[in-house]
């Protein structure tokens, strides 16, 4: 029954090897699906490119059905994963202020690390940038602590807040990622551009 | 046509997103938990300011909460690791595809200097927006979105509308 490390099947030391091993399968995906080049992740927001798109969403939905399916074989105990608590005006707020990062600086933290690893000097500029916000952010928490815990609504499921069962949200998002696989596809004929 | 070619030598997007759900469904079945990146980068500056300024730490009320409510070495967390670990496996798959290469990414129509003071704001905005949102790109909207989680959604939705609705403004650093 998983997770291993919740039910003691591996030890904690075994847990952060294995978190360098899934490190290295997440750097290796990013690089081979172009996140390591930020003209390709700010192509999402010109039409011209959508590869962010469908490699964001396949990968949701993906570990979304495989997370399902473990749980109905009996794999894996979902009362126990990690869910990020919700609190409502900190989670839309940052978010707006890391969608300005991503459109300024043309990554986000992940795909920076990975742009950086094959010498993007660019991705290492943001990284720097990434240490001075949070810096920022810790030096500055008492002016944040206000909205960064206000409404707190515990960790909810998004299907529960939208009235609907696990199953039924599940199938629907399935549904709105293929309707979004068409729309950028759509967006990649009508805006091309190669010359990158 | 050279760049056009070399830009076909990445995966199919769709392939990518499935390996990239896969890894992620590896990490939520080992540790019951998913992908992050910005908690790597707050463990080593908090490493750091110990380090450096340890007096200035004990009064930061941040850092107060935060080894409140951690204990032990901020480098000996799961995150780290993983983050350790994107860097061999980004530069990996880099050299196999022969993209290993020093240099400053950019539209034509921008220098260098300016895509770099772009990237530093950038980043700070994106440093300071994880933080708020308890996590990025990774953490907060993909994985949160893969355990259906609401403030994962309501994240995601705001780092893309945002991104959307400031492109126009700053479309000469792209197009």
């Amino acid at each position: 029954m998983g997770p291993l490390t919740v039910y003691e099947i591996i030890s904690a030391n075994t847990n952060l090897v294995l978190a360098f091993v899934i490190g290295i399968g997440f750097g290796f995906v990013l690089e081979n699906s172009g996140f390591s080049s930020s003209r390709k992740l700010a192509g999402m927001f010109y039409g011209y490119d959508t590869t962010v798109l469908k490699v964001f969403f396949t990968a949701a939905i993906t570990a979304m059905v495989g997370t399902l399916i473990f749980a109905l074989l009996g794999w894996l105990d979902l009362s126990v994963i990690y869910i990020n608590p919700t609190y409502l005006w900190s989670a839309i707020l940052g978010g707006a202020v890391m969608g300005a990062g991503f459109i300024l600086g043309g990554f986000c933290p992940g795909t920076a690390f990975c742009a950086l690893s094959i010498g993007k000097l660019d991705a290492l500029a943001f990284i720097g940038g990434l240490f001075i916000g949070v810096f920022l952010f810790t030096e500055a928490y008492p002016v944040f602590e206000g909205i960064y815990k206000a409404e707190f609504m515990g960790a909810p499921f998004v299907y529960d807040a939208l009235g609907m069962s696990r199953g039924v949200f599940a199938a629907i998002l399935i549904i709105a990622a293929f309707g979004m696989f068409w729309l950028g596809e759509w967006s990649e004929r009508k805006f091309p551009r190669d010359e990158y | 046509m050279m760049n056009l070619d070399k830009s076909k030598k990445y995966w199919n997007p769709y392939f990518g997103g499935v390996m990239l759900g896969l890894v992620l469904l590896a990490a939520i079945y080992t540790a019951g938990r998913g992908l992050g990146a910005s908690g790597a980068v707050k463990s080593v500056l908090l490493t750091g300011m110990e380090a450096v300024a340890p007096s200035h730490v004990e009064n930061t009320p941040f850092y107060k909460e935060y080894f409140a409510s951690h204990s032990g070495n901020p480098m000996k967390s799961w995150l780290v690791f993983e983050m350790l670990g994107l860097v061999v496996g980004g530069f990996v798959s880099g050299a196999m595809a022969g993209r290993l290469k020093f240099k400053v990414e950019h539209s034509p129509k921008i220098t260098s200097r300016k895509r770099i003071i772009f990237a530093v704001l950038g980043g700070i905005f994106f440093g300071l927006g994880s933080q708020l949102g308890r996590g990025c790109t990774s953490g907060a909207a993909l994985s949160g979105m893969a355990v259906l989680s609401l403030g994962g959604f309501i994240t995601m939705i705001f780092i893309f509308g945002t991104a959307f609705a400031l492109a126009y403004f700053v479309r000469k650093l792209w197009i």
